[in-house]
């Protein structure tokens, strides 16, 4: 999905045709990558039965089908208008971004401080709180999360490479 | 009369304490999670499944259910109050909904809604009741040949049934069987499609696909507005409420037919968000009041509620009877099932007769009590409305992540939930069904398992599809299902002939 958003961004908008085309070849080519596994993988009768890449080999041939159906249509009937335009990309990659970040940061220091630091830096960053109120209600709600899961319900969650809550004893 | 006394029994499981209490604690988390953008029904309870994990199965199913009850519930609350319907479904109800609200009848329309809500369940759970056992015990003299029959059915119903282009139906269909396929194979234990990626060899779990298509996606497509919230406030005192009770029956035309469709919307897998425009339309084109629709009246409001909770009741239907789930949530709700140790499918009406009539009675009690909670409080869940998308968005992403991460405490499949985040934005706006991708991952071991023992018993011939009146009807009618769009433009070219003919004698320039 990296392509269609780099393809239109430069000209304050995607359009409707690019965004529908480019996707229809990437299911097209999961298709064929797809076919190519289940070939290797023995998509023809075996003597006990249908092969282990029987069942894909026909759903990946599907996938390239209607791939192939979807951008022909798309050619057709050139769909009028944009994707998304600058502003909305823009705001889509404001939290699509942190939120990567913010999985980064779940797999080096757990999750629960990584998540009070996300929920505060978007309330301060996005949101224009005031520093501390957005480090007391990040705070607050891992707490309770916290309590939540390893307290009551005994669910452990992840803590990290680096477990910064050793000391907390679960 | 034997279902009664089932029933009756399963009431007498369900009225324990615990058992009202966690109802209770699940219809308050369910509105809530139907309130909040980004949360919905499906990815609402694939979170929340994994806190049932230590609990009985018949609790799980309550609370698990009751949740989905309150979403259904809530959806309205967004739609009539703020013009942003919550949930897919509820998008119908803001045509009329939004309107009274603006012209003060808010408590009106919220009583209607909730009503009709409930009228439109309750109508899809006697059905239940009284139809989904004579389905299972019908269903137990299948083979693998008609249950892949049924399957067949259930995905060519997407493509005959959906809307918009059914190469978009096949693509999600066929990304979700093949996604499916990654991991091991059920018969020959040979690893398939890892690619040498020895994370892959668990598969794509469908629960952290539910979670990041519609969790993360709807949160990108909201934050695309840059969300502003400017609702109406909205007192529901007893008066409004018994006001709009003694209006109500006025409307048991539609009410019924309404339900009909959501009935028939939901067991046959179209789902909730169809089945709510479907009535809507209908209702707007039989009523006598039909060119007022869109302005505030209270039968725009009835119309849409009332089909979407008995499609999103009566989806259960094939997913307690047959194993196959008619909906996403469903989905989720039969994925729980597995992890608690139980099959689904017709053997459940045998064996687990405590389950499948506790679930079956918490639908009644789940009704009422969610009916009762959502009119005394509606004020507290439009305060939280007011709460900031700011705060929301992100404690949403990390709720999205804690739930994707519990499934089977990996940190691959929050990145995962991440990536389907992505495909789920690019889906919606470009208007490719999401509900096929979801029901394949999760049928596709079963429908390929199937497909496989069919064609061992008849060594490789297809025509055991054909091979009795029961399973040549079944693959017959998916043919046709999935032939439909092809029949159906074929039809409009043999009724229509001159108009076609018409436009190749103007002149192109």
């Amino acid at each position: 999905m990296e392509q269609d958003r780099g393809a239109g961004a430069a000209r304050g908008g995607v359009s409707m045709l690019a965004v529908e085309v480019v996707v229809a070849v990437l299911v097209f080519a999961l298709g064929l990558t797809i076919l190519i596994g289940s070939w290797t993988l023995g998509s023809s009768w075996t003597s006990d039965g249908p092969g282990p890449g029987y069942f894909p080999f026909y759903i990946s041939l599907i996938m390239c089908v209607s791939g192939v159906g979807i951008a022909v249509q798309a050619l057709r009937k050139r769909p009028e208008g944009i994707f998304a335009d600058g502003q909305q990309l823009r705001q889509v990659l404001v939290v699509l971004v942190p939120a990567a970040l913010y999985v980064l940061a779940v797999q080096l220091i757990g999750l629960y401080i990584a998540s009070a630091l996300y929920i505060a830096l978007f309330m301060a960053l996005l949101g224009k709180y005031s520093p501390v109120k957005s480090t007391v209600a990040a705070v607050a709600i891992m707490v309770l999360f916290f309590l939540l899961f390893e307290v009551w319900f005994k669910v452990p969650l992840f803590k990290g490479a680096f477990n910064l809550l050793q000391f907390t004893g679960y | 009369m034997d279902e009664l006394g089932a029933l009756f029994h399963g009431f007498a499981v369900v009225l324990s304490p615990l058992n009202l209490g966690l109802m209770i604690v699940g219809i308050v988390l369910g509105v809530l999670i139907g309130v909040l953008p980004g949360l919905g029904g499906a990815n609402g309870v694939a979170i929340l499944l994994p806190l049932t994990f230590s609990m009985s199965p018949t609790s799980a199913i309550i609370m698990l259910s009751c949740i989905y009850w309150g979403a259904l519930f809530g959806g309205a609350i967004t739609s009539i109050l703020f013009n942003i319907p919550g949930e897919p479904w509820s998008v119908a109800t803001t045509f009329d909904g939004y309107p009274m609200a603006q012209n003060g009848q808010a408590g009106k329309a919220l009583a209607a809604a909730f009503t009709s809500s409930f009228v439109g369940a309750f109508i899809a759970v006697v059905m239940i009741t009284f139809l989904a056992p004579l389905v299972a015990k019908f269903a137990l003299k299948f083979g693998p040949p008609e249950f892949f029959a049924v399957y067949l059915l259930t995905f060519c119903s997407f493509v005959g049934m959906g809307k918009g282009s059914p190469f978009k139906i096949l693509a999600s269909m066929a990304i979700g069987f093949a996604l499916a396929a990654v991991g091991m194979d059920t018969v020959t234990g040979q690893l398939r499609l890892t690619f040498g990626i020895p994370d892959l060899m668990r598969g794509f779990d469908f629960l952290i696909a539910v979670i990041g298509l519609f969790g993360i996606g709807e949160i990108l497509l909201s934050m695309e507005e840059g969300l502003k919230f400017s609702g109406k406030t909205a007192k529901l005192n007893p008066r409004v409420v018994l006001e709009t009770w003694k209006e109500l029956p006025r409307y048991w035309v539609t009410s019924l037919r309404s339900a009909a469709v959501g009935i028939w919307m939901g067991v046959t897998p179209g789902g909730a968000t169809p089945a709510s425009f479907m009535s809507y339309g209908l209702a707007k084109k039989m009523s006598r009041d039909g060119a007022k629709f869109g302005t505030g009246q209270v039968e725009g409001v009835v119309a849409p509620e009332t089909a979407a909770h008995a499609a999103g009741t009566s989806a259960l239907l094939p997913m307690l009877a047959l194993g196959i789930p008619g909906s996403p949530t469903a989905a989720v709700l039969l994925g729980g099932l597995l992890i608690w140790g139980l099959q689904p499918g017709p053997l459940l009406f045998v064996e687990q007769k405590d389950f499948v009539w506790g679930l079956i009675a918490s639908m009644y009690l789940g009704n009422i009590a969610g009916l009762l909670i959502v009119l005394t409080t509606v004020p507290l869940f439009a305060a939280i409305l007011r709460v900031p998308f700011s705060i929301i968005a992100p404690v949403i992403i990390v709720i999205c992540a804690i739930g994707a991460y519990t499934v089977h405490t990996a940190m691959l499949d929050v990145w995962l939930m991440l990536g389907f985040g992505v495909i789920g934005y690019v889906f919606k706006k470009l208007d490719y069904p999401l509900a096929p991708l979801v029901l394949a991952l999760v049928l596709g071991d079963k429908a390929e398992d199937s497909f496989r023992q069919a064609m061992l018993v008849s060594q490789g011939d297809l025509a055991i599809m054909w091979s009795n009146l029961l399973v040549g009807s079944i693959t017959g009618l998916a043919l046709l299902l999935l032939l439909w769009p092809l029949l159906s433009r074929a039809w409009a070219g043999v009724r229509r002939p001159k108009r076609i003919e018409l436009n190749r004698e103007q002149p192109v320039d």
